[in-house]
Parts: structure tokens; C-alpha cells; sequence
């Protein structure tokens, strides 16, 4: 996003009145070729994936590659501190004495693959964000409650003020409005 | 023989006629009322029961562990009683919130919010007691793999370093799984809010959250994987807690029941104390159409069948006790049953196998009083049965001439009753400030939510509940 002046467009924001029709809309808007719109609502709507053609997420890697790192650490650590630097001959076992290392490499994998679950999913949202152009919209505040939002961006490469409004209203939307950048 | 088939429709998770925005306000009405006055009645109670902890904390700190009716060679005694106590009940929580939800159980989300915070308050109080127990508390950073004078490390096969890394484990990615939920309702509240104050602070810990459907694809899926690393994390933690008994040699600890037997205890006395809390709190807040009777049931079966579990691994332990043919193993049993701390047993026995089966009667399932009497009843055994494990294995050990009576001091006590303290302060601030009930998931698991109960003009449809005919040829088998 560039950074512009006070009043240049961020988007048409619009509202539809249930999720069924925010998906058919999604649908249409999709394919007309717009890439850069949202649609926006106050829980997860179940195939609005496929409306929208979003592509699978990343964070299962993101995660993948934290438990990883979580898994080797943990071995590493406990290897350099059990075996290298200070080995102790506890009951004459062996130092690499693995199976009872597994319940400390375990609990490790899995805090930091939580890690890379959370912080990552919001990394890929891009939050936390202190602010955003949507919240100047006073109707825009059902999103969290009971409304159905969709925004085309100013940003899209067809975007086209009169063009989108017909779009969104011939699609029944309603409350269609102009967001400006705040 | 002839069998006559009967259809029962899932009940609906939603009593009453609501809609999204009725939904929100019954909720999250309750965090932008002001105080009520019974409210600041239970949390004086719960801060004075706080400050009984800090004392009795401080007071520990101050003379030592010789302030508590521990001895040899009864040298664990509350402190690890109640930890386990506490670490159980944290466990109903997660299953709640991640293992039905792997199940898709639509049910959880009433009561998944409420679980978690009761987990995470749980746990809080469990790691105070191997913290404060340590003796030396100021040096209690040797348990975590930090540098320090001594140039040692601690020992990764040690069963009580697991237990740090499996709790301090379990505590974060709870916070943290609580924490991904909270965040959509969060936003929900600060866009409701008038106060300025509240919407900078609910503003803050929402994150910026706006509802996009393109940040909900990447949620869903973190709450998938969140939900499947805390489904083996849960039983993993209390398998490990009871790997402190496990992997000892003491008679009645040395046995390889315990994982599962602690695992099943935990989920058992954790539902009691989600019941105890929930029937309370709905009553309270008017929240009945939201936490019904049927999620009452249902919880109640997993109190049934986790009961049930107990019930059989205690009879197992006394077989096995039998078939190993070890003396000292069966002298244990035979202690446990009949000997000076027989009382507690037969409490434990009462409690925890006995109460559950009424749970057989339906009628008695929705009856709300009674599941109230029951919840209690619960945890009371729970707290018995890790009673006798550690007391009678500990004071009637090997050698007779070292075998004693374990009681607990005043101090002993005033520490368990303080952690009641911690854990329901912590619990009216969370009822005070956070929405109780995952508003979102609660609304994404309502029929209104399934765009496939719209008709073409996208008008609502609700769905019809088909009945279908039992097939003829099955009828007369």
C-alpha cells in the first residue's frame, strides 16, 4: 500500500445481509477478475475458501519448520549438557541415555510448534495492526457482531469507482459507501 | 426379535429464538454492565482467601518446609496432593476446547472459554506448590537449564524436571490457545463498548482483528493445529505428573497403570469442576439458552464413562497387586483398604465410584441440583485419591519401624484454602472483563451460520429434520 494523502479512496465497502449471499457475492466479484478485495464477517463461513479462491495457508509449514527447530534443540541441548559439558553417571547408564530424554524433547516440539501456530497465523494476517482504513466506517462495526462485509480495494488494477458501485448493487448489496484512507 | 428403531435428533445447541446480534449482547452485555454488587461481595472473599495464601506462602519462605506435617519418611504430603489436584482439574479445559474439537463436537463452544480460563487458573495454583516445596525458593531457577555458579545442569532423567518442562509447557500453550480465541471477541467488544478506556484496552487486545475472511482461513487453520498439538500435550502432561510416582520404586507408586489411570482421573475430576462452575455462572448471568441442560448431559456421560475408568483401575491395582505376587505390593493394598488411613480409601472409593453411576439415570443427568451435589462430590474424591496414593505408600514404607501417621498442620491446610483464593480471584476478573462464551464460535456453530440453510433468494431456510423410516426388512430380525 502506498502512502497517499488524506482523502484518496481505500475501497467500496458494502454489506450483504447473510452469509449465503456474502459467499455468492464473493463469487461474483471473484469472477470478474478483481484480486484485491475481503470479505469480511463476525465467524469463519464455511466454502467462502473456495468463493473467494483463496490458496492454501502456509502456517502448516511455518509450524513444521518450529517444531523442527523445537525437536533438534531440544536434542542438541540436552546433549551438549548431559553428555559434553557435564556428563553424570547416574545408576551407570549410559550418557546418551535417549528414552529418558524423550518426555523434555517432546514438551519442546510441542511449545514451539504452538509458537510458530500463533505467532505465525499472525504474522500472515499482518497483525497486530494499529489501525486500519475499515475502522473509519461507522456501519463497519457489525463485522464483529452480525453484519457481512465486502471491500473492493482501490488498489486493484480494474478498480473503478461508478463500476464497482453498479457491480456490488446489481449483487443486492446494500450500505454501499466510499472508504477514504484515514 | 423384534427391534423398533427411534430417530433422535441432535438437540439444538441454542435454546430460545436468537439471532448473531441477540447472541453478542447476552454475552458481552455482561462485561459492559456495570459491576454488580454481588460481585465485589465474591471477590472481597476470594482477596481475602488470596491474601491467606500470600501469608502462609511467606510464612514458608520465611522458617521452611518444617512448618508442614511433613517427615520421614512421609516426606510428600499436601503440597503434591494438591498440585496433582489442581493439574487434573485443568485438564477438562483442553479436551474441551482441543480434543472435542478435533471430534467436531459443535457442543464445546458454550462452555470451551470458560474451560480454558478455568485451566489456566488451575495451573496457576498447581505451580505454586512444587515451586514453594523446593525448600530454597530463592535458587528455584536450577530447575530450568540455565548457567549458573555451580557450572551443573539439571537432570534431564529426572522425572521432576519433566514435570517442569510438561507444566511450564502446558500453561503456555494453554494461554496461548485461550488467547487466539479471545482475540475475534475481543474486537467484538470494542466495537460495542462506549467507554473510551475500554475501547483503547479491548482495542489493544484484539490485535486489529477485523473480521476478514482471509485472516479467518489462516485462523482456522491455527486453531486446527493448535488444537492438535494440545491434544497430545494434555495427555502427555499428566502422564508425566504421574511418572513422578511411577518411575520411583515405592509399593502402590512403581506400577504402569498410572499414565492412563491419572489421565482419565484428571478429565474426570476437571468436567466435576467445569460442572460446579457452569451451573453457578449460568444461573448467575442468565446464560441458560446459551449452557443448557443437554450440554449438562452430555458432560455428565463423560463423567459416567471417565468415572467408570477409575472405578476399573482401581481394581485393577488391586489384581495386579494379586498377580505380581510381590509382598510388599500386596501389604500396600491391604494397608490401603483396611489399614490407619482406611477412612480416606473408602471416601475415595465412595466418591469417585460409587457417585458417577447414578449418572446411568437420565433423569438424574438433567437434573441440575443433583449434578451440582455430584460435581462436588467429584472433586472432594479426586482430591482422596491422590490422598492415599502418596500418604499411605510413603508412611507405611519398607521398613516397619520407620511406618508413622501423616497429618497435616494448620499451615498445610491455610495453603490449599488459599489457592482456592488465587483461583476464584482469577475467575471473577475473567467473568468481570472477557465475553465467557466464545461469542464466535458459538455463532459460526449455529444453523444461521451454514450457508446451506438459505434458500436461493437468501432468505432463511432452517433445516428440517428428516426422521427416516426404520428399514422394514431390519424390523423383524
Amino acid at each position: 500500500m502506498s502512502t497517499v494523502n488524506k482523502n484518496s479512496v481505500y475501497g467500496i465497502l458494502a454489506e450483504v445481509r447473510n452469509p449465503k449471499e456474502l459467499i455468492d457475492i464473493a463469487r461474483l466479484v471473484n469472477k470478474n477478475g478483481y484480486k484485491k478485495y475481503d470479505t469480511f464477517s463476525p465467524f469463519p463461513i464455511h466454502g467462502i475458501d473456495k468463493a473467494m479462491n483463496l490458496q492454501k495457508s502456509k502456517l502448516g509449514w511455518i509450524v513444521f519448520s518450529h517444531g523442527l527447530i523445537g525437536f533438534t534443540g531440544a536434542i542438541a541441548m540436552i546433549y551438549f549438557m548431559m553428555v559434553y559439558d557435564y556428563p553424570l553417571n547416574i545408576s551407570g547408564k549410559p550418557f546418551m541415555n535417549i528414552p529418558a530424554w524423550i518426555p523434555v524433547i517432546f514438551e519442546l516440539t510441542i511449545l514451539l510448534s504452538a509458537f510458530g501456530a500463533v505467532f505465525g497465523m499472525f504474522f500472515l494476517n499482518g497483525l497486530p495492526k494499529l489501525n486500519h482504513p475499515l475502522f473509519t466506517s461507522e456501519n463497519f462495526k457489525k463485522a464483529t457482531d452480525d453484519g457481512f462485509f465486502i471491500c473492493i480495494e482501490a488498489d486493484d488494477p480494474q478498480f473503478d469507482r461508478e463500476k464497482v458501485e453498479k457491480l456490488l448493487k446489481d449483487a443486492g448489496a446494500t450500505n454501499i459507501e466510499t472508504v477514504h484512507e484515514d | 426379535m423384534s427391534k423398533t428403531y427411534e430417530y433422535v435428533p441432535e438437540p439444538a445447541l441454542v435454546k430460545g429464538d436468537h439471532d448473531f446480534s441477540s447472541i453478542t449482547s447476552l454475552v458481552t452485555d455482561i462485561n459492559m454492565r456495570p459491576t454488580p454488587k454481588g460481585w465485589y461481595v465474591a471477590f472481597t472473599i476470594a482477596n481475602i482467601l488470596l491474601l491467606i495464601l500470600l501469608v502462609s506462602i511467606g510464612y514458608l519462605i520465611w522458617e521452611g518446609t518444617g512448618i508442614w506435617g511433613l517427615n520421614t519418611p512421609a516426606n510428600w504430603g499436601w503440597a503434591i496432593i494438591n498440585f496433582v489436584w489442581w493439574v487434573g482439574i485443568g485438564h477438562a479445559g483442553t479436551l474441551i476446547s482441543a480434543i472435542l474439537f478435533l471430534f467436531r463436537q459443535n457442543w464445546r463452544t458454550a462452555i470451551n472459554r470458560f474451560a480454558e480460563a478455568m485451566t489456566i487458573f488451575a495451573v496457576m495454583c498447581a505451580g505454586i506448590f512444587p515451586a514453594i516445596h523446593v525448600g530454597r525458593i530463592w535458587v528455584i531457577y536450577w530447575v530450568f537449564p540455565l548457567p549458573n555458579q555451580m557450572a551443573m545442569w539439571p537432570n534431564f532423567e529426572s522425572p521432576l524436571l519433566w514435570d517442569v518442562f510438561a507444566v511450564s509447557t502446558y500453561f503456555t500453550v494453554s494461554l496461548l490457545f485461550w488467547y487466539v480465541g479471545l482475540v475475534p471477541d475481543l474486537a467484538t467488544i470494542r466495537d460495542k463498548i462506549k467507554s473510551k478506556f475500554g475501547k483503547i484496552a479491548y482495542g489493544i487486545g484484539a490485535l486489529g482483528w477485523r473480521g476478514s475472511n482471509r485472516h479467518w482461513w489462516n485462523y482456522e487453520k491455527s486453531y486446527m493445529i493448535l488444537a492438535g498439538l494440545a491434544t497430545p500435550l494434555v495427555l502427555s502432561v499428566h502422564t508425566i505428573v504421574s511418572f513422578d510416582f511411577a518411575v520411583s520404586i515405592i509399593p502402590g507408586w512403581h506400577t504402569t497403570i498410572f499414565p492412563p489411570y491419572f489421565v482419565a482421573g484428571a478429565v474426570f475430576s476437571g468436567f466435576a469442576m467445569v460442572l460446579t462452575l457452569m451451573i453457578i455462572c449460568r444461573k448467575i448471568y442468565g446464560l441458560e439458552e446459551i449452557m443448557t441442560d443437554d450440554h449438562i448431559e452430555k458432560m455428565n456421560i463423560i463423567v459416567l464413562v471417565t468415572g467408570s475408568m477409575v472405578g476399573f483401575a482401581y481394581i485393577m491395582e488391586f489384581f495386579i497387586a494379586w498377580y505380581g505376587q510381590v509382598e510388599y505390593e500386596k501389604a500396600i493394598f491391604i494397608i490401603r483398604a483396611t489399614g490407619p488411613y482406611a477412612w480416606a480409601y473408602w471416601i475415595m472409593i465412595v466418591c469417585n465410584v460409587v457417585s458417577p453411576q447414578f449418572f446411568w439415570s437420565k433423569k438424574l443427568r438433567r437434573n441440575v441440583t443433583f449434578t451440582f451435589i455430584i460435581s462436588i462430590v467429584v472433586n472432594i474424591g479426586m482430591w482422596f485419591e491422590r490422598f492415599v496414593i502418596t500418604v499411605t505408600s510413603l508412611s507405611t514404607d519398607f521398613m516397619p519401624s520407620s511406618w508413622g501417621y501423616y497429618s497435616p498442620t494448620m499451615w498445610d491446610v491455610l495453603t490449599y484454602v488459599g489457592t482456592f483464593g488465587l483461583f476464584f480471584s482469577s475467575f471473577l476478573l475473567f467473568l468481570r472483563f472477557l465475553p465467557m462464551v466464545a461469542v464466535a464460535e458459538l455463532k459460526g456453530a449455529m444453523p444461521q451460520a451454514d450457508p446451506h440453510n438459505y434458500d436461493e433468494k437468501g432468505e432463511y431456510n432452517p433445516p428440517k429434520v428428516e426422521i427416516p423410516e426404520p428399514r422394514k426388512d431390519n424390523l423383524d430380525r
